[in-house]
C-alpha cells in the first residue's frame, strides 16, 4: 500500500534538495502530468491573471451578489484603506479587501478560479495579491500558487476540501492553510516554517460548520473569506517568527477530516442548521422561495 | 488508478489544477459550473438546432436556482457556452435574442441526486430529446437518462449512442465496427424498455468517433438510430 501524501514528505524533499516547496510541487506535477513544465507554469500564470482581474473588479467597483445579500464589501474596505483610515494597516488591509473582492465577484457570477472551491475562492488570491502584489515579481506569485496548490492537494487527499463533506473548515479552513504556506514562501521563509503556518492556520478553523443562508454562497461565505485570509497572514507571521505548531500539519489535517465526518448533515452545506436556521436566515430563505 | 491506504491519491499523482482550478463563472461549482455542463451535454445529445427548451429543476436545484444562477447556467450550456464564459450570466437574454424559447418548471423527479435537472429540447424539425443530468460535485456531472432510457454518462468521453431493437448479436456487430476503427471502449451500457423491445446502448470511448463509424453502426439492421455525442 502506498502512503498518503503528506506535508512532511513535501518538506523533507524540499530540505533534502535545498529547494523551496513550490519547486518540489512543480516537479511532482511535471512528473505526473502529460503536460510539460512550461505549459504547467503557463496554466498557473493564467490562474493568477484571472485572480488579479477579479480582485481589481471587486475593489474598484461595487459588486452585488446574485441573491443581493452582499454588495460592495471589497470596494468599501479598499476605500477605507485609500482614505488612510484602516486600523489594520498594510498589507493586512489589502489582503482583506482583495479576499472580499474575489469572493463577491464569484457570488455575482463573475469569472474566478476555484481555490480549492468556488465558495472559498477569495482567500488565496487575497493573501498572494495583497501581500506580494506591489513588491513581489509575477514569478514569485506564481510560485506561491504552486505552494498553495501542493498544500491543498495533500488536504484533499488526506481529508476533504468539500463543504458538503467536511463543513467550512474544509473550504475556508483549507484555503487559509494553503494561503499561509504561500505567504511564508513569498516572505522568504523556510519549507518547515510553511508547514507550521499550515498547521497554525488550519487549527484556527477546526469545527467550523458550513451553514449558508438560503443555501447561497453569500452569507456567511463572503466575509469568511476575508477572515480566513487574515488568519493565514497571522499564522504566517507566527511561523516566520520561529513559532512552531505543537501538532504537526499532517495530524491537524487528519483531525480536520475526522471532525468533518462527525459533523451532522444539518451543518454540512444543506442550509438546515446554524446561521441558515436562525430567524433571520429562515426569513431570507422564505423570501427567496416566495420570489420563485 | 492507484490509491493510498485512505482511498485518496498518492503524492506521485500530484494534480495542482484540481486544487487551483477550474477557472469558472461563480458562484458554485455544483450549482453553476456543473449546470452549464448538463446543458452542454443536452445540446450535444440533441445534435440539431434547438428552438424550444423546457427545463425541469429538482431538489436543491429547484430550491436555490435563482441565487446560484442554475437556470442561466443550463441555458448557457444549451447555447454552447463554456463554464468560464462571462456571458453565462446573460444566457437568458442571449437565448431570447437567438430565438431559443426557454421555460422553467420545478418538480420532484423522484429518487435522483438533489442537484438534478431534466431538459426537454425541441429541434427545428420538431423532434424532441429528453436528457436528465445530475451535478455530482466540483463541477462533475452524470447524465442519468436519455429519452427515458437509463444511462450513465460523465461527458468526459466521446460517446456513441444507438437506439435499436433488443435482439441477439446487435452488441457484437456494433463492437466489431468500433474494433475495426481502432477505438478503445472505456465504458459501455445497454438499457431496454423490455425483452425484444426498443433498447439504448451507450459506449464511452477514449478517442474521437469518425463519422463513418456512426453511419456504419447506423446502417446495421435492427439499429434505428445511431449518433455520436462529443466530449464536452
Amino acid at each position: 500500500m502506498l502512503s498518503a501524501p503528506s506535508i512532511s514528505e513535501l518538506v523533507a524533499r524540499a530540505e533534502a534538495d535545498g529547494k523551496p516547496l513550490s519547486e518540489v510541487i512543480l516537479e511532482l506535477e511535471t512528473a505526473a502530468s502529460e503536460r510539460g513544465r512550461d505549459e504547467i507554469w503557463e496554466g498557473m500564470r493564467a490562474a493568477l491573471r484571472t485572480m488579479r482581474e477579479a480582485a481589481e473588479r471587486g475593489t474598484r467597483s461595487s459588486v452585488r451578489s446574485m441573491g443581493g445579500l452582499v454588495e460592495g464589501c471589497g470596494r468599501r474596505v479598499n476605500a477605507l484603506r485609500l482614505r488612510g483610515e484602516s486600523i489594520l494597516g498594510e498589507p493586512m488591509t489589502s489582503v482583506v479587501a482583495k479576499a472580499l473582492a474575489v469572493a463577491e465577484v464569484n457570488a455575482a457570477m463573475g469569472r474566478v478560479v476555484a481555490c480549492p472551491t468556488a465558495g472559498s475562492c477569495g482567500v488565496v488570491p487575497g493573501v498572494i495579491l495583497g501581500l506580494g502584489g506591489e513588491q513581489a515579481s509575477e514569478d514569485d506569485l506564481v510560485r506561491a500558487l504552486f505552494t498553495a496548490a501542493g498544500v491543498g492537494y495533500v488536504i484533499a487527499q488526506r481529508a476533504t476540501v468539500s463543504g458538503a463533506e467536511g463543513g467550512c473548515q474544509a473550504e475556508c479552513g483549507a484555503a487559509s492553510a494553503m494561503a499561509a504556506a504561500a505567504a511564508v514562501e513569498i516572505a522568504g521563509g523556510s519549507p518547515r516554517q510553511a508547514a507550521d503556518a499550515v498547521a497554525i492556520a488550519l487549527k484556527s478553523f477546526l469545527g467550523l460548520v458550513c451553514d449558508p443562508v438560503a443555501g447561497l454562497v453569500e452569507v456567511p461565505c463572503i466575509k469568511r473569506n476575508a477572515s480566513a485570509a487574515a488568519v493565514a497572514l497571522v499564522a504566517a507571521e507566527m511561523a516566520l517568527a520561529g513559532i512552531e505548531s505543537v501538532i504537526p500539519a499532517d495530524e491537524v489535517i487528519d483531525a480536520m477530516g475526522e471532525i468533518g465526518r462527525r459533523l451532522p448533515l444539518e451543518l454540512r452545506e444543506t442550509a438546515r442548521g446554524g446561521l441558515a436556521a436562525t430567524p433571520t436566515g429562515r426569513l431570507i430563505a422564505a423570501r427567496f422561495r416566495a420570489d420563485e | 488508478m492507484m490509491t493510498d491506504e485512505r482511498g485518496g491519491r498518492p503524492m506521485a499523482e500530484m494534480d495542482v489544477f484540481s486544487v487551483v482550478g477550474p477557472v469558472m463563472v461563480g458562484p458554485s461549482s455544483s450549482h453553476t459550473a456543473g449546470a452549464v455542463r448538463i446543458g452542454r451535454m443536452a445540446r450535444a445529445v440533441a445534435g440539431a438546432r434547438v428552438r424550444r427548451a423546457e427545463v425541469v429543476l429538482h431538489g436543491s436545484f429547484a430550491d436555490t436556482y435563482r441565487g446560484h444562477g442554475t437556470d442561466r447556467a443550463i441555458v448557457a450550456g444549451l447555447l454552447g457556452l463554456e463554464t468560464d464564459d462571462p456571458r453565462v450570466r446573460e444566457a437568458l437574454s442571449i437565448a431570447r435574442r437567438s430565438g431559443l424559447d426557454v421555460s422553467f418548471r420545478l418538480a420532484d423527479l423522484g429518487n435522483v441526486h438533489p442537484n438534478t435537472a431534466k431538459v426537454i429540447l425541441t429541434a427545428d424539425d420538431g423532434r424532441t430529446t429528453e436528457v436528465t443530468g445530475s451535478s455530482i460535485g466540483g463541477g462533475a456531472i452524470r447524465i442519468v437518462a436519455i429519452d427515458g432510457y437509463e444511462v450513465s454518462l460523465s461527458g468526459e468521453y466521446h460517446t456513441l449512442v444507438t437506439v435499436h431493437q433488443d435482439r441477439p448479436g446487435v452488441v457484437a456487430r456494433v463492437s466489431d465496427v468500433i474494433a475495426r476503427a481502432g477505438l478503445n471502449i472505456a465504458f459501455m451500457r445497454v438499457s431496454r424498455r423490455g425483452r425484444r423491445a426498443e433498447a439504448m446502448m451507450t459506449i464511452e470511448l477514449d478517442d474521437e468517433i469518425p463519422s463513418w463509424v456512426t453511419s456504419e453502426v447506423g446502417s446495421i439492421q435492427a439499429i434505428r438510430r445511431a449518433f455520436a455525442v462529443p466530449r464536452i
